[in-house]
């Protein structure tokens, strides 16, 4: 797995293998809110939603996020992410089903590590970015203090 | 308007042991198959001590221990208004089933735009395990749509 990611084979314009999800339900939505423990009924509760004003549920921010880091630990072991930050642009619906993608922007040395930028976003089935954001992968062992 | 006065505020701190069946349901939740976050086994083998919390799932910390619901209800947030604006991590170290993480979070601003039909709260966040070691630091951008 990590020979993948030897430095010489990393190269600006590298695309991550895409990461599609099924469309959004409100089962996920559940499981979710019970996973990262953030239980606000905008997400569960659709009588909660319309007195809120809004016609429906729907999904955590997180949750794309969550994707979206799943995304960058199938290209990359977790032990090598050295930064992760993402903008929410638009929300996502019961329904929608996203697509994560990702590509490399730039490499360089940061502290003796050469190390990967990363552009990531999460795109839904009219290609609307829902999420965009950047990753920092370091391309070797970190130094040790982190296993 | 939030008042300003929560601007410096320090959320009580929030412990969040590792425990392994919550990240079992955390990668069932979200849809995650890699066996790295699922077995014990296959955690040790890629280097772990256990299997290990994936890059976002440390935010549930400032939610677990009701330190999140706090701040929305001491600052008068309505949580059907409120959306997650930005979220970032920095990453020192992963923590794994066996840690206890304590996260300390404050508000560091708050701040409007439309005239004040957006309001923003940023917060930021440091991670650090049972033996005081750093494990992230993340900032949080939250909106109440007016």
């Amino acid at each position: 797995m990590d020979t993948t990611l030897a430095p010489g084979a990393v190269r600006v314009g590298d695309e991550l293998p895409p990461l599609h999800l099924p469309p959004v339900d409100r089962s996920a939505l559940a499981l979710f809110a019970g996973a990262s423990g953030d239980h606000n009924p905008i997400h569960l509760d659709i009588d909660f939603a319309q007195r809120a004003g809004l016609p429906d549920v729907f999904a955590q921010g997180m949750l794309g996020m969550a994707w979206l880091a799943r995304l960058l630990t199938d290209w990359a072991p977790q032990s090598r992410l050295l930064d992760f930050k993402v903008r929410f642009l638009a929300i996502t619906h019961v329904g929608d089903a996203l697509s994560c993608s990702g590509r490399v922007l730039e490499t360089f040395e940061r502290d003796g590590m050469q190390c990967a930028r990363l552009a990531v976003q999460a795109t839904d089935q009219d290609g609307e970015r829902k999420i965009a954001g950047e990753a920092l992968v370091a391309l070797a062992h970190r130094p040790a203090g982190a296993p | 308007m939030i008042d300003p006065q929560w601007i410096g505020h320090e959320l009580a701190p929030s412990v969040l042991p590792i425990e392994r069946t919550r990240l079992q349901f955390f990668a069932k939740a979200t849809g995650q198959t890699d066996p790295v976050y699922r077995d014990p086994v296959a955690a040790r083998a890629a280097g772990y001590a256990d299997l290990p919390a994936p890059p976002t799932f440390l935010f549930a910390a400032d939610y677990d221990s009701g330190a999140f619901y706090q701040l929305f209800s001491d600052m008068k947030v309505p949580l059907g208004q409120l959306l997650h604006a930005e979220q970032g991590f920095t990453y020192h170290r992963v923590a794994c089933v066996g840690d206890t993480v304590t996260v300390r979070t404050r508000v560091d601003d708050i701040y409007a735009k439309k005239a004040g039909a957006l309001e923003f709260v940023r917060l930021a966040s440091r991670a650090t395990d049972q033996h005081g070691q750093l494990v992230a630091e993340w900032r949080t951008v939250l909106v109440w749509r007016h």
